[in-house]
């Protein structure tokens, strides 16, 4: 988030995009509410079901699923056309600007409303309420970057904050939430391809040769490796032989498990170092057991920057060790001493390495509480807005973004779109909550949520088993008749491996970000006797 | 913002306009005993029990819902007001029920307190008591009615905070109690389990059913962590009794939740103990997966990946790492992959 959590109450306007804030993030998902109900901050909900907070919204814009770049431009349009645009913002801080207006001139709130399925004038109205507040927030999740468009997505939206001057003040901001406790960290961590730690790439040597000194080590390649999705296409065709999984359950949260089922399968040695036998962990040649997080010290980092303590309150059970014993017990087999690997001990390397995180200590941590960085010197007290005066590049940069289909529409033969999601309830894979008895209690089976209108014309009943199938694989699943989602789509939680949603799901990728189109897939419902015919998958 | 100068107690505080007498009274270090008061909500002035003596001001005003003025002279604790306070007290234990031995409640309970702060033993208001059925038609949160001393706090909660309002007040007078539409089971209203209204009962009228009989306030310790589900980052307190977490609350005005949380965050911690959990490496031997030791499992692992990197180099090994795990084992994943298996192979899972 460039902006934090708690600023969120200080909007004028917020626009809620591909976010069930209440279900996904709903700390979040309060401050919104409490914005609306408290501080009148008028609420734009922009999502294809109808979500919790709609209750709160001024108004509730029902776009088809995949088509938010449309939805966007038709606001910028208006925006444009209508003089609402903070131009001083734009001169000051911004290039790019007059690309970007060719594209968006082309989207007339007409046109764009004809592809999102909406009214022009919901478009006109939303985009005066968003420009014309004094501070509007945008507020995304995975609704936004879980398409082949996902990066497009999400540049309109960075196009739209910049063009209402909406960015490095108070009650404003491009504020993705971040599904999991420590995304965020896993992230700053360097745990991805192409960067290391506080997102210094590993093309650029000099960043190599200060983590090559620090490591003492004599290479580190430069070449980005595979992403998840890169990583299972290679072990199918042989080029991964070994996998090493930690604390991960792909096979519930990737699309398309049985191809990645067929990956697993594939791969010479998998590991798989988890605190329970998840779905995954079944395939492994070696598990090892892990402690949870309330048997560790350690940090973790919000969706707003923050960085906060982790501290262990009981033993792990048996002979479940730390991760990070694990880690160093592994590097020393294959020749090399990590050293101390105390929580607070690999703080400090990471700090001694990143600029985000330099300032950064257990000993601030354990004073404040909290520290979000950007913290670059240990006495800095960390950075509740980016972006404030430039922009991390200089100026901030509109990309010209042009509408683009899903990878898969509906057409004859799968007539409806799939989107997936998350319940209150339940959390990602389920191997935690499903596991927690009151909640498995509270939502204890999945549903494919169908709208009665749907319901009817397929002669489908409340709480009837029925199966969904997409060109990937069939599920069976029970329906639940509602109209919280739209004509012509289904939305199934994909929390559940006995009926797992991403049996069905297009992994189809982003081209840039290489995340995979969760939420638009093209699918059909089977009741009755041609059931009978499917080969169904489970986790 | 201004300041305001007033004086409670003798003492000489500095504040600014926008505090109220409680507010200001407990940055300073005084404590005003209160009932219907949580910091997460506005002021309600229901229970009577924060009243103050203001000098010039007609009659006794409530503390937590008066702001405070230059000038002002406040006192909080004369004679007066404490047999005040003391019939307050009789008169809400006269209809409620002294079970204080197995009440749930009981070591965390502000009426309890208040009786013992102000030697309340008997009431000398005997008379009709409520015993209403116990209210415990979900998984998670107990309701027993008698205990309730009618604060609102779990009204205001749920509708202020929550923003939500699944209870109100139902009936009127003496029979007046809090109560859901129809009085309906929760699981039939927009409840949504986030306990709030657990957080803040002031007694054993609304409780946690997966806590209940696990351990008195003063048999825990409290472990302040974070939130282990998404990416909001609320502040938790583990309780733990013999080496078992029985309870998760949160603190009042710390963190990103400010002491609220989800049903996630306060009810999904069993998973810690469940029997499910693994807790000794595994060997897959004939196609089974059967138990082995740490120096046999790291073993196996060093070889294999040592093998790919003999047999088709660094590149053949792929590392996920994990979104659930702390930054200092993330870092020290990636550090394996590119400092000791020589391949920028790592990922996690951000983008699903």
């Amino acid at each position: 988030m460039t902006n934090s959590i708690d600023d969120l109450e200080k909007a004028g306007c917020i626009l809620v995009i591909g976010s069930n804030t209440t279900e996904g993030h709903p700390i979040v998902g309060l401050r919104i509410k409490r914005a609306v109900m408290k501080n009148d901050c008028k609420l734009i909900v922009a999502e294809p079901r109808h979500i919790r907070l709609c209750y709160y919204a001024d108004q509730w814009i029902r776009h088809r699923p995949g088509t938010d770049v449309a939805l966007l431009n038709g606001m910028m349009n208006v925006i444009l056309a209508e003089g609402l645009a903070d131009e001083e913002f734009i001169r000051e801080r911004t290039e790019g600007f007059e690309e970007f207006r060719k594209v968006v001139e082309q989207y007339t709130p007409e046109r764009a409303a004809e592809i999102c399925g909406v009214e022009a004038e919901e478009i006109r109205r939303a985009a005066r309420t968003f420009a014309g507040a004094p501070s509007a927030a945008i507020v995304y999740a995975m609704g936004i970057t879980q398409h082949t468009t996902g990066v497009d997505n999400v540049l309109s939206l960075a196009n739209l904050a910049m063009l209402t001057g909406n960015l490095g003040k108070e009650g404003a901001g491009v504020n993705p939430l971040r599904g999991q406790n420590n995304v965020q960290g896993a992230c700053d961590m360097g745990a991805l391809p192409n960067v290391l730690t506080g997102y210094q790439p590993v093309s650029d040597p000099q960043a190599r040769e200060k983590f090559e000194k620090a490591w003492r080590v004599d290479y580190l390649p430069g070449n980005p490796g595979l992403t998840i999705m890169e990583m299972v296409d290679a072990a199918l065709r042989g080029e991964v032989r070994v996998l090493y999984i930690m604390g991960e359950n792909p096979l519930l949260s990737d699309p398309d498990i049985r191809h990645l089922r067929e990956a697993l399968e594939k791969v010479d040695f998998l590991v798989v170092q988890d605190i329970f036998l998840t779905e995954t962990a079944r395939y492994a040649d070696v598990v090892l057991p892990a402690a949870s997080f309330a048997e560790k010290e350690g940090t973790f980092t919000n969706t707003d920057r923050r960085v906060q303590r982790v501290r262990k309150a009981v033993e792990p059970p048996g002979e479940a060790r730390e991760d990070s014993w694990i880690i160093a017990q592994v590097a020393s087999r294959l020749g090399y001493d990590m050293g101390d690997v105390s929580a607070p001990a690999v703080m400090e390397e990471i700090a001694s390495l990143t600029p985000s995180y330099a300032g950064i200590s257990y000993r601030r941590l354990e004073e404040l509480g909290e520290l979000r960085w950007p913290c670059p010197s240990p006495d800095h007290p960390g950075t509740p807005i980016l972006h404030v005066d430039k922009f991390t590049r200089g100026k901030g940069k509109f990309s010209p973004v042009e509408y683009k289909t899903p990878a898969e529409e509906p057409d004859s033969e799968y007539p409806l779109v799939l989107t997936t999601g998350r319940l209150l309830t339940h959390y990602h894979t389920g191997s935690m909550t499903r596991r927690v008895k009151p909640l498995d209690e509270l939502v204890p089976e999945n549903r494919a949520w169908i709208n009665p209108a749907d319901a009817e014309r397929l002669g489908v009943a409340a709480d009837q088993e029925v199966a969904v199938e997409s060109r990937r694989g069939a599920i069976k699943v029970k329906a639940r008749i509602t109209e919280k989602v739209p004509p012509g789509v289904v939305f199934i939680p994909f929390h559940f491996g006995e009926s797992p949603a991403n049996a069905l799901t297009n992994p189809a990728l982003d081209p840039v970000a290489k995340i995979p189109e969760y939420k638009v897939a093209a699918v059909r419902i089977v009741t009755g006797k041609a059931m009978e015919g499917l080969e169904y998958v489970t986790a | 913002m201004e300041q305001v100068r007033l004086n409670i107690d003798g003492v000489d505080v500095v504040t600014t306009p926008d505090r109220t007498i409680l507010e200001a009274a407990r940055e300073a270090g005084i404590r005003i005993p209160s009932l219907c008061y949580d910091r997460r909500m506005e002021p309600y002035g229901a229970c009577r029990i924060c009243i103050v003596e203001v000098e010039g001001a007609r009659g006794l005003l409530p503390a937590c819902a008066t702001r405070v003025t230059d000038g002002m002279v406040v006192r909080t604790d004369t004679e007066e007001l404490r047999r005040i306070r003391r019939t307050i007290i009789e008169l809400l234990l006269s209809d409620h029920p002294r079970d204080c031995m197995t009440c749930e409640s009981a070591g965390n309970c502000e009426l309890q307190d208040l009786a013992y702060e102000y030697g309340v033993k008997e009431t000398r208001f005997p008379g009709e008591e409520h015993h209403y059925e116990v209210l415990a038609d979900n998984p998670l949160i107990e309701r027993d009615y008698d205990k309730c001393v009618l604060c609102g706090r779990c009204i205001r909660i749920c509708r202020e905070v929550q923003g939500v309002g699944v209870y109100d007040f139902v009936n009127r007078g003496f029979e007046a109690v809090p109560g859901t539409p129809y009085n309906r089971p929760l699981t039939e209203t927009p409840c949504e389990f986030c306990g709030q209204c657990v957080s803040t009962c002031p007694t054993g009228a609304i409780i946690s059913i997966p806590s209940k009989g696990k351990g008195r306030p003063w048999q825990v310790e409290k472990v302040r962590t974070t939130c282990p589900y998404c990416g909001c980052g609320c502040q938790i307190d583990l309780h733990v009794r013999d080496g078992e977490i029985i309870e998760v609350s949160s603190p009042v005005m710390v963190g990103p939740g400010e002491g609220n949380l989800c049903v996630k965050g306060r009810y999904g911690y069993s998973f810690v103990h469940h029997p499910d959990r693994l807790t000794t490496p595994l060997i897959r031997k004939d196609g089974e997966l059967v138990p082995a030791t740490w120096e046999e499992a790291l073993g196996m692992v060093a070889d294999r990946i040592s093998k790919a990197l003999d047999d088709k180099g660094p590149d053949a090994v792929a590392f996920l790492s994990s979104a659930r795990c702390t930054n200092e084992e993330n870092y020290l994943l990636q550090k394996l992959a590119r400092a000791v298996v020589g391949t920028n192979n790592v990922d996690h899972c951000a983008r699903l």
